[in-house]
């Protein structure tokens, strides 16, 4: 996966809550079984409203999503990471987020930025005045910052490291065969089998 | 100081432990299916890595399959299923396609062969896979990259999320199900309530619970937000278990049962959050919304927005209502339905099959109903009890297993604007088909809302 340090880019207010991974990415898409291809697939049924806040041309070139609370509920699909960052988005900034899509997200390279909804909705007015707002997510700092403000977030140090390593987990992992080995010879004698 | 039961499941799988990192926890099952593996088989091929435990992977076909006897039409279906059925031969790992007798929803096949037991950490590429902490183990849906690391390690890193008791005292009323209960569960604490927490389900109701009944309760947890949920393992579980293909029997069934018996929260263990319900209160719930946690006992009406006075909770009922063609104020029994779908990974068990079927017995549906199995065994028992006939003669379709309408990847759909009562989890917008309205409710109230047209418990027939 790509590092992140610091991103700097316009954003987007989506001004919806619950928007659960079916909304992101619909079921049709996920018949699909490469990892490319799915930027046509987000929020596809709400795409077909002209006046669904991505088809208003102000917010073109947008990398930075400001949704309501309670963004990524819902089905486990990857999908949903995989579209967002194929239509070109590096950032999702909520008040609260799906454990699955959250945790998606940092394996990807896509980085969940929780801020207080009163931040949040202070962030969504300041894009919806000026939509060329440049909004500064700063993952060293911990800080998102724009037009003066900065609000700080919340992220454990260990996945703060490997998103800005753009470091891959199995990889990790493999360093520790031999602690999965020596767990392996003390399993529970019943435990089942699928052969 | 005590400890709960996700505790000592949780430590008990702990590989590493090192300050500042998640714990690595090691995988004792883990499910797969056609839809979020293929692109983790291909990252392993990439990388040049093998499935560290084939013996402890099952894959099945469900999410994709046709409920009516034949091939797969759509040819990107038909593609994904094949890729799985490659992959599957490539790595060595068991899979049941479609066909086979022992094919099925991945949630219902774990538990029938015996293959998910108590004190267990199960994984799946799937978020429902919270189903089989009923069994009193940890088990969580995961990504595809998650996937892909399960298969090339056998562990997952994680940080143990924190503990939720939700306590439910009292006994359900006659006529009010699991389904029920988790539905009056998810209106409480909502969608997000538990973000970040395994919930362990407790008390006397939850106790009472057959384990169709406990997995019906475990696999809606995610749409709380927890990752996971469980239930301590006790008699009803060893009995449910005894016998089955996977289980251990002998001289291990008796170690076995002896460790299980350990698994349940101390007396001065101490949960983060503590959540208490009382059953005896509860009658038969029904969603009205876009999203699990807007549902209502069914003697209510549908709610005016501006009775909400969160303003984020109102303009999502606002959005709702409008979504889902429907005006504040009407009676949810008078709400009329196209479809009634019986059947997926939360009700699609046999228990479910013979309650729905009793309603049936008799009677004449009134609108389009599916009746689909969770698996091919669950099928076949239901057709060696008569269920089948009992489903034919009322008018129902009685179909082959998989997902079916649970989720629009398969011809079991509903058409743009076409309203169900679905025994299935999610309410989500276009989740059973585009435009598609979806009220969720249990498989007693889909059966009797078949017979009228109309939501309706079984008690006002």
């Amino acid at each position: 996966m790509d590092a992140f340090t610091t991103h700097t880019g316009t954003a987007v207010p989506l001004r919806r809550s619950n928007v659960d991974t079916d909304q992101i990415i619909p079921a049709v898409w996920l018949k699909q079984v490469s990892r490319t291809g799915f930027e046509n697939g987000l929020f596809a049924a709400w795409r077909e409203d002209p006046g669904f806040v991505l088809n208003d041309p102000a917010y073109q070139g947008a990398s930075i999503l400001v949704s309501g609370p309670d963004f990524g509920t819902g089905s486990s699909r990857e999908h949903a990471v995989w579209a967002l960052q194929q239509y070109g988005f590096r950032v999702v900034i909520a008040a609260r987020f799906g454990d699955i899509f959250r945790n998606n997200s940092t394996k990807m390279g896509l980085l969940p930025v929780v801020l207080p909804g009163e931040k949040v909705e202070a962030l969504q007015a300041a894009v919806e005045a000026d939509p060329s707002l440049q909004v500064t997510v700063d993952l060293e700092g911990r800080e998102v910052r724009w037009a003066g403000e900065a609000v700080g977030f919340e992220i454990d140090d260990y996945t703060r490291w490997r998103l800005m390593e753009g470091l891959d987990d199995i990889g990790l992992t493999l360093r520790h065969a031999d602690d999965v080995a020596a767990y392996e010879n003390e399993r529970q004698p019943w435990l089942p089998t699928t052969v | 100081m005590g400890r709960t039961l996700a505790e000592k499941v949780w430590e008990q799988h702990v590989v590493r432990r090192a300050d500042g990192e998640p714990d690595l926890l090691y995988i004792d099952l883990h499910l797969i299916h056609e839809v979020t593996s293929p692109q983790a088989f291909d990252g392993l091929r990439l990388a040049g890595r093998k499935v560290r435990r084939p013996d402890l992977t099952i894959a099945t076909e469900d999410h994709n399959v046709p409920t009516v006897l034949g091939p797969i039409a759509d040819p990107v279906s038909k593609t994904q299923v094949e890729t799985l059925r490659k992959n599957a031969a490539e790595f060595g790992i068991r899979l049941h396609p479609m066909g086979d007798a022992g094919q099925g929803v991945v949630h219902i096949i774990g538990p029938q062969f015996g293959l998910t037991q108590p004190g267990m950490t199960i994984v799946c590429g799937d978020s429902h896979t919270s189903t089989h902490g009923a069994f009193g183990g940890i088990a969580f849906g995961i990504g595809t990259s998650e996937v892909e690391h399960v298969l090339a390690t056998q562990t997952l890193p994680a940080y143990r999320p924190k503990t939720m008791a939700i306590e439910v005292s009292g006994e359900l009323p006659v006529g009010v199900t699991a389904k029920d209960l988790i539905l009056a569960i998810i209106a409480k604490i909502g969608t997000g309530g538990g973000q970040g927490y395994i919930v362990e389900y407790r008390g006397e109701a939850v106790r009472k619970l057959s384990m169709e009944g406990r997995m019906t309760v475990c696999n809606m947890s995610i749409e709380a937000g927890a990752r996971a949920g469980m239930i301590a393992p006790d008699e009803t579980t060893f009995a449910y278990l005894k016998g089955r293909p996977h289980a251990p029997s002998g001289e291990l069934w008796d170690q076995a049962v002896e460790y299980w018996s350990s698994l349940r929260t101390d007396d001065d263990a101490v949960f983060d959050k503590v959540v208490e319900i009382d059953a005896s209160t509860l009658t038969p719930y029904v969603t009205w919304g876009t999203n699990p946690g807007q549902g209502l006992p069914l003697d209510a009406s549908v709610p005016d927005p501006a009775s909400f006075t969160d303003p984020i909770a109102r303009s999502a009922a606002e959005r709702a209502l409008e979504y889902m063609g429907l005006t504040a104020g009407t009676p949810l029994r008078e709400i009329e339905v196209d479809t009634v779908f019986v059947g997926s990974c939360t009700n699609g068990r046999i228990e479910d099959l013979r309650s729905a079927a009793e309603i049936l017995r008799g009677r004449q549906v009134k609108t389009r109903t599916l009746i689909v199995p969770g698996s091919m065994l669950v099928k076949l028992q239901a057709e060696q009890e008569g269920l089948h006939e009992v489903f034919k003669a009322a008018g129902a379709e009685w179909r082959e297993a998989g997902c079916s309408m649970c989720l629009g990847m398969n011809p079991d759909t509903l058409q743009p604007g076409e309203r169900s009562a679905s025994t299935s989890n999610r309410n989500f917008e276009g989740r059973q088909g585009k435009g598609g309205r979806t009220h969720l409710v249990s498989p007693q109230v889909a059966a009797a809302t078949a017979v009228t047209g109309r939501l309706t418990a079984p008690a006002d027939l």
